[in-house]
């Protein structure tokens, strides 16, 4: 499998996108803040959240997918659901005595390899059951994963799988349809090659 | 009972789970063996039980004011929990703290190993997936 560069450059009408995107995010985060909808709210949170993108522009994001409501309803109850778990794991892990919980460090190659992806998964892969995110690479779309109270290599290859449930339940939330088809391909094994340096030669 | 003391009743809840999630924190803090465990700690119960403060204080506010703010305090401690957690134990990862003997694989280590020889090999290249010294 090639890995193409993680991020191909936006056409005009996707960075216009972009910016709309941020400016309405930064704006409802002024109007949060504010605590009240007002309209002299809205117009000063429009008019800061356009200085803010216009003076500190951020690196573009690729986001080729589209919201799904039904998958993001799964997406945001499952990881509700980790996070109670987790927690009580974590809690019931301290108070246990006479254990010390053993641990993995282990690379998952994830199948989609965009920026926003790999965010979005390590992000939340940090705070459902068993995992921390320790490192990622961006040119291959690797992440490694330290995962706390596993005993058993199976129980480390169970988790691996559960890594990749994960990143499937998001491309179902926000994935565009060619990255909900890369899911169906079977999936890379093992950890992978490390970006390839001597490739890129003029 | 009225509908206000139902609340109460149920902010009082989530304001109880919530600290004593913090204290169990607190607790995996002091008593995991080694600093990757110890972030687990810092990013998943201690998580939660601010969620479960916020909306325990969210319940028994009640104004629009406040939520707001509150709602905005969730979102990014989610955000951030997660990448804090990330840099920090990424900047221990090779030297400090980690008990080896207690992992079971360590796939990151092959990884590291595999780059540096690269960056040996090709002395001039930059050389993204290894961080200075």
């Amino acid at each position: 499998m090639t890995t193409g560069p993680a991020n191909p450059p936006l056409d005009r009408r996707a960075r216009w996108r972009n910016r709309v995107v941020a400016v309405t995010g930064l704006a409802t985060m002024w109007v949060l803040l504010w605590g009240t909808l007002s309209w002299a709210n809205v117009i000063n949170g429009l008019v800061v959240a356009a200085v803010l993108v216009v003076v500190f522009p951020l690196p573009p994001v690729t986001f080729a997918g589209r919201i799904r409501p039904v998958g993001l309803l799964r997406f945001v109850l499952r990881f509700l659901l980790d996070l109670v778990v987790a927690s009580a794991q974590i809690a019931w892990l301290a108070v246990r005595f006479g254990h010390t919980p053993h641990a993995a460090i282990i690379a998952v190659r994830l199948r989609v390899n965009s920026d926003l992806n790999l965010t979005l998964t390590a992000e939340a892969l940090s705070l459902v059951p068993g995992s921390l995110i320790l490192e990622a690479d961006r040119g291959t779309g690797t992440l490694y994963v330290h995962v706390l109270g596993v005993r058993t290599p199976a129980e480390v290859e169970r988790f691996r799988d559960g890594v990749l449930d994960l990143e499937a339940r998001i491309i179902a939330a926000i994935g565009s349809a060619e990255e909900l088809r890369t899911l169906d391909r079977p999936a890379p094994t093992g950890p992978s090659e490390p970006v390839d340096l001597e490739g890129a030669s003029t | 009972m009225t509908l206000d003391a139902v609340l109460d009743v149920v902010a009082a809840g989530c304001l109880i789970a919530g600290a004593l999630l913090s204290l169990a924190a607190g607790v995996a803090l002091v008593r995991f063996p080694d600093l990757l465990s110890r972030m687990h700690a810092a990013a998943k119960p201690q998580v939660l039980g601010l969620l479960l403060v916020l909306l325990g204080c969210a319940l028994r506010l009640r104004s629009g004011v406040d939520i707001t703010t509150l709602v905005l305090v969730g979102a990014f401690q989610l955000a951030t929990a997660p990448v804090a957690a990330h840099m920090v134990g990424r900047a221990a990862y090779p030297h400090d703290e980690i008990r080896r003997d207690l992992l079971l694989t360590d796939e990151l280590a092959a990884h590291l190993d595999d780059v540096r020889a690269r960056r040996a090999d090709a002395p001039g290249e930059p050389d993204p997936a290894s961080r200075p010294a």
